[in-house]
């Protein structure tokens, strides 16, 4: 089993690396989203440190739900998913293995790259490991979640929208503790118990998460 | 509805060919066999579970363009369980010096036989094939025919759908919309 799953890791990260696009598109959107808010708001410092744990949250959620459409798809239409699922084992093996690589090729990168954009948008620097600590907790909840609305939209012609629909009510805790815990941290008060929060949202998203999407991809594929 | 009045009992060693219409519903009728199509009436048994024992070729070959032919057929066999060895079934299917191409640049065909490689690797006795000889040509359609039946004859259980017969003591299944009928 764990071979099956070391293989399929590998095959993921090949897959995501061969076609870097998809990599870059959530990086580049998270970098100009959040860089279009000095332009569009205003350039004063304090009202940007206001705005800027919302702005960064937001901005990265959206990277990872718009990078999460075509999660399935390609492995829909070249018929590789029917194989996923009809294989000798449990479908969250490939399925866990798909999401860990996206993960580590969508998600790390916007959190590597968050500490640059908040200090852009003016937050104390004191106040940046707490944003990295916070999308890195953060964004393997979206992964995970979007996926289940992916799979359940993969044989949808245009599942873009119903995807947004029904994973953005999901995603709300996320980015309520997400970018209250920025929040707490720029006032100078512990963090600590708002990072847990974000922490047991994702210990739910990780253990519950990956059966979910198993059990969309097969209702997609039965109709 | 697609069909109905679906009766018959398929065995070790047999080769049965599913044949009708298009849109009679063959890919649908495999496609329950194998588990991946759940809404229909009535009961489909297998003698003991069938994952482990089934080798499933959907009617897209389940090839990566992104990924090499050997890459491709390295993941198959990893999740099949497969035991051979992936360079010779290639070689087995005249990809011979295709193995480090991207499928992507490959044809039609040879993406194919990428997927049928995994025919030649073993170790699965119920092999359920959707249209197995298209897009390949007749060499390709030589090496399959004789492969089915040296496997059938070591006692695999062949289901096809494909208007091309593999021998005469083939069991056919014929669906049409009146019903469907077992032809010896």
């Amino acid at each position: 089993m764990s071979a099956i799953w070391w293989a399929s890791l590998r095959r993921e990260l090949t897959l995501i690396w061969r076609a870097p696009a998809d990599m870059v598109q959530p990086l580049f959107f998270f970098v100009v989203v959040v860089s279009l808010f000095p332009l569009g708001l205003s350039p004063k410092p304090e009202l940007l440190a206001l705005v800027a744990p919302g702005a960064v949250w937001v901005a990265a959620l959206l990277a990872v739900m718009l990078s999460l459409d075509g999660l399935f798809r390609r492995d829909q239409e070249s018929g590789a998913l029917d194989q996923m699922l009809t294989a000798p084992v449990v479908t969250v093996v490939p399925v866990s293995a798909k999401l860990l690589a996206h993960w580590l090729l969508t998600g790390l990168p916007l959190a590597l790259i968050a500490p640059l954009l908040g200090y852009m948008m003016q937050l104390p620097v004191a106040v940046l490991d707490t944003l990295m600590v916070s999308v890195l907790l953060g964004t393997p909840t979206l992964t995970v979640v979007g996926a289940i609305g992916a799979a359940l939209t993969v044989g949808l012609n245009r599942g873009g929208i119903l995807l947004a629909v029904l994973v953005l009510p999901l995603y709300i805790p996320v980015l309520v503790f997400g970018a209250g815990v920025v929040r707490t941290a720029q006032d100078g008060l512990p963090t600590d118990g708002l990072l847990a929060v974000l922490g047991a949202i994702l210990a739910l998203a990780l253990s519950l998460g990956p059966v979910a999407v198993a059990l969309g991809l097969r209702i997609s594929a039965g109709d | 509805m697609l069909f109905r009045d679906l009766d018959f009992s398929a065995h070790d060693g047999q080769i049965w060919q599913i044949t009708g219409a298009n849109g009679a519903g063959k890919t649908t009728l495999l496609r329950i066999l194998v588990g991946l199509h759940g809404f229909y009436e009535g009961e489909v048994r297998w003698d003991g579970p069938l994952a482990p024992s089934l080798l499933y070729l959907g009617h897209q070959p389940g090839v990566r363009e992104e990924l090499t032919a050997r890459e491709n057929l390295r993941y198959s066999q990893a999740l099949a369980g497969q035991s051979g060895d992936v360079d010779a079934a290639l070689d087995a299917l005249g990809l011979y010096g295709f193995e480090d191409v991207p499928a992507g640049r490959l044809s039609a065909g040879q993406k194919r036989r990428i997927a049928l490689a995994r025919l030649w690797l073993g170790d699965k006795r119920v092999w359920v094939l959707d249209e197995p000889f298209t897009a390949i040509d007749q060499d390709g359609v030589a090496r399959l025919d004789a492969r089915l039946r040296e496997a059938a004859a070591a006692g695999t259980l062949v289901l096809y759908t494909s208007h091309h017969r593999v021998g005469e003591d083939v069991h056919r299944l014929h669906l049409s919309g009146a019903g469907a009928e077992v032809l010896a």
